[in-house]
């Protein structure tokens, strides 16, 4: 599907978007500093794609999400919904972008409100667009969209406290998809669940994306789910997009060196297998300072005095691959 | 391992076990409902015992409480006036329980309109960042002067003891109290998930103070209400005690002890019985908002 509409305007792009969060300091609480939490990602999501954005704790992948979902004001850079701009887009004027997308949160506890009933909930966005203004049509709509990400129509008048994470987690899909959105955000939707109730909201996120041609942002911190459903994958480190590329090249043929030494981290099933790891030293710089030049290198095995010098651009380093770094073909020992 | 039973069908005739724990009673909701909150249950009680004796004031005064009789001042207590007279011959008890009316209309008057008005402030000083800092401003600046000091400034202003004009001097000095209470709340319910998925929907500003913000703030400030309730019948009747609220044509638990004050020491009768009433309700109604505040937060419960 990616191939065929790929030389199309892609649905959702992002231009070296930025994002700095101020950091008040003194009597006066006056900005003494920024930290740098996005500086400079750019990616484009086709029509029914899933790119996934995958990184440590603090690496500004959920921050990404919420700049793509408007939740958070750009700094800096450009971000378009099919070809139009949506960045500096008052929240009045950017209405009929907000059907068009939608975003799962982590947590399914915190994100429906707890004196709503199922039905309040997941008829949110119809109300809020005025889709469907009958009650009657509504309801029969709340009813459908349960029945999408399965759950029994007649828990509509139930409150949310009555289910658990995973079917909280389904509720929070149905009124994501209640707009009929074309693309939708997943922020660690999945990872405040328990490994069997996983798999099944995976499952049930693949299959809406194949029934309904959904576009999707895939955050993640799991590249086990990472590499089950995405397309395509971004990792990233401190703010920046480290390496981009189909699944299969990334998973088979990293060329990062971060990326080469989180595939490394993954556990492999089979306990007599042997791998070389790559083990990194220090922890991740703090985002208020980050290093000069490339971002990795304080940490990187490979680093010269290139790379605290010039920054790497991502870059195209085989077809489908793009890379920021300098040496990405070097092997790491 | 003792010898097992080979034939299971043994088990079948084996009388059924005898009960060991005893089985609660059950109670009725309303009895189960006092038992754990008897200081709102106490407090509702008193306070209907005050409402009901404003509402037929006629009825329970044996006498017109305006009604002047020069031949009968400063009498003691007696089977036709049972708390006695005051300086001008009027009935005490038939102006004590008058007197409940305007507390009554003064507490609720106050507490409804400073909750309201107070809230709409805090939602605004919660929602918009900018006008947060100006607002929040002003009010610390109405808080730095004690209630009763503005209310008199105010009555003063208005030149006139009306009960309006008493409930407007009182709520504005309440009003900043309820604003702080309600922008605490709104900042603390706006960075939940479920308002960054309501904005995620398109759901208006309006809307996200409708269905997510107001729901989940109006909890305390329910019960910031009795407080203020209570604090607004007091402050009613120190102003008509110190002759800055109402007249004494309108009788007031404040202007019929300020009438006694002068002979207190000979006929403490006068002060007491107001004093006793005044005091009684402002229990009640604290009561209820301590009882409200632990049904509806029970973690702040046992602490005081």
């Amino acid at each position: 599907m990616r191939d065929m509409t790929q030389d199309t305007t892609p649905l959702v792009e992002a231009r070296d978007l930025r994002k700095y969060f101020p950091i008040s300091g003194g009597v006066l609480g006056r900005t003494v500093n920024h930290v740098k939490a996005v500086d400079g990602v750019s990616f484009a999501v086709q029509r029914g794609e899933t790119l996934s954005l995958v990184g440590e704790s603090g690496c500004g992948k959920s921050t990404v999400g919420r700049c793509v979902a408007r939740l958070l004001d750009l700094t800096s850079g450009e971000l378009l919904l099919e070809g139009e701009r949506i960045d500096g887009l008052p929240e009045s004027r950017l209405k009929p972008f907000r059907r068009r997308l939608n975003i799962v949160f982590q947590d399914p506890f915190s994100s429906l409100n707890p004196r709503m009933n199922v039905e309040a909930l997941v008829s949110e966005p119809l109300r809020s667009h005025g889709i469907l203004t009958n009650r009657a049509a509504r309801k029969a709509r709340v009813a459908g969209l349960l029945e999408t990400v399965g759950l029994a129509p007649d828990t509509m008048d139930r409150m949310p406290h009555q289910f658990s994470g995973g079917q909280r987690q389904r509720i929070c899909i149905a009124r994501a998809l209640a707009s009929e959105p074309e693309f939708i955000i997943c922020d660690e939707a999945v990872s405040a669940l328990d490994v069997s109730v996983q798999a099944q909201i995976i499952n049930l996120l693949m299959r809406l994306q194949r029934d309904l041609g959904l576009a999707m942002l895939f955050i993640s911190h799991d590249l086990a789910v990472v590499e089950h459903l995405s397309d395509r994958v971004a990792v990233m480190y401190l703010g920046r997009i480290m390496e981009l590329a189909d699944r299969d090249t990334l998973f088979s043929r990293p060329c990062h060196p971060y990326t080469k030494a989180l595939l490394s981290a993954v556990p492999l099933p089979d306990p007599t297998a042997r791998r070389d790891r790559v083990i990194l030293k220090g922890d991740v710089p703090s985002p208020i300072d980050p290093p000069s030049g490339c971002p990795f290198r304080t940490r990187c095995p490979i680093a010269t005095d290139r790379c605290a010098q010039d920054r790497p651009e991502l870059v195209e380093n085989a077809p489908g691959q793009h890379v920021a770094c300098h040496y990405p073909d070097a092997a790491i020992a | 391992m003792t010898d097992f039973p080979d034939d299971p069908h043994k088990f079948a005739a084996a009388k059924p076990m005898p009960a060991i724990l005893a089985v609660p009673p059950q109670r009725s909701a309303l009895l189960r409902s006092i038992r754990r909150h008897p200081t709102m249950w106490l407090g509702g009680i008193l306070l209907g015992a005050v409402v009901l004796m404003a509402v037929f004031a006629p009825l329970i005064a044996n006498q017109d409480p305006a009604a002047l009789n020069p031949a009968q001042r400063v009498r003691p207590p007696s089977a036709e006036a049972l708390f006695g007279t005051d300086m001008l011959g009027r009935d005490i008890f038939s102006r004590c329980v008058y007197g409940a009316r305007v507390s009554l209309i003064v507490g609720l008057g106050v507490a409804l309109l400073a909750s309201a008005v107070g809230m709409v402030i805090g939602l605004v000083a919660g929602f918009t960042r900018w006008a947060d800092g100006i607002i929040m401003r002003v009010m610390d600046g109405m808080m730095s002067i004690p209630a009763i000091l503005l209310a008199i400034a105010l009555m003063t202003l208005m030149r006139g003891g009306s009960i309006f004009n008493v409930i407007l001097a009182i709520t504005l000095a309440e009003i900043p109290r309820v604003a702080r209470l309600t922008r605490s709340a709104v900042l603390s319910v706006r960075e939940l998930a479920y308002v960054e998925a309501a904005v995620a929907c398109g759901t208006s500003r309006l809307g996200i103070i409708r269905q997510h913000i107001l729901p989940n703030t109006l909890a305390p400030i329910t019960v910031q209400a009795t407080y203020i309730c209570a604090s607004a019948m007091i402050t009613e009747a120190i102003l008509s005690f110190i002759g800055a609220g109402l007249p004494t044509s309108i009788p007031s638990w404040g202007n019929i002890m300020a009438e006694g004050r002068a002979l207190w020491q000979v006929k403490p009768n006068i002060v007491f019985f107001p004093a006793i009433f005044l005091s009684l309700t402002v229990l009640a109604v604290n009561l209820l908002g301590d009882g409200l505040r632990d049904a509806v937060d029970p973690r702040l419960a046992k602490r005081v």
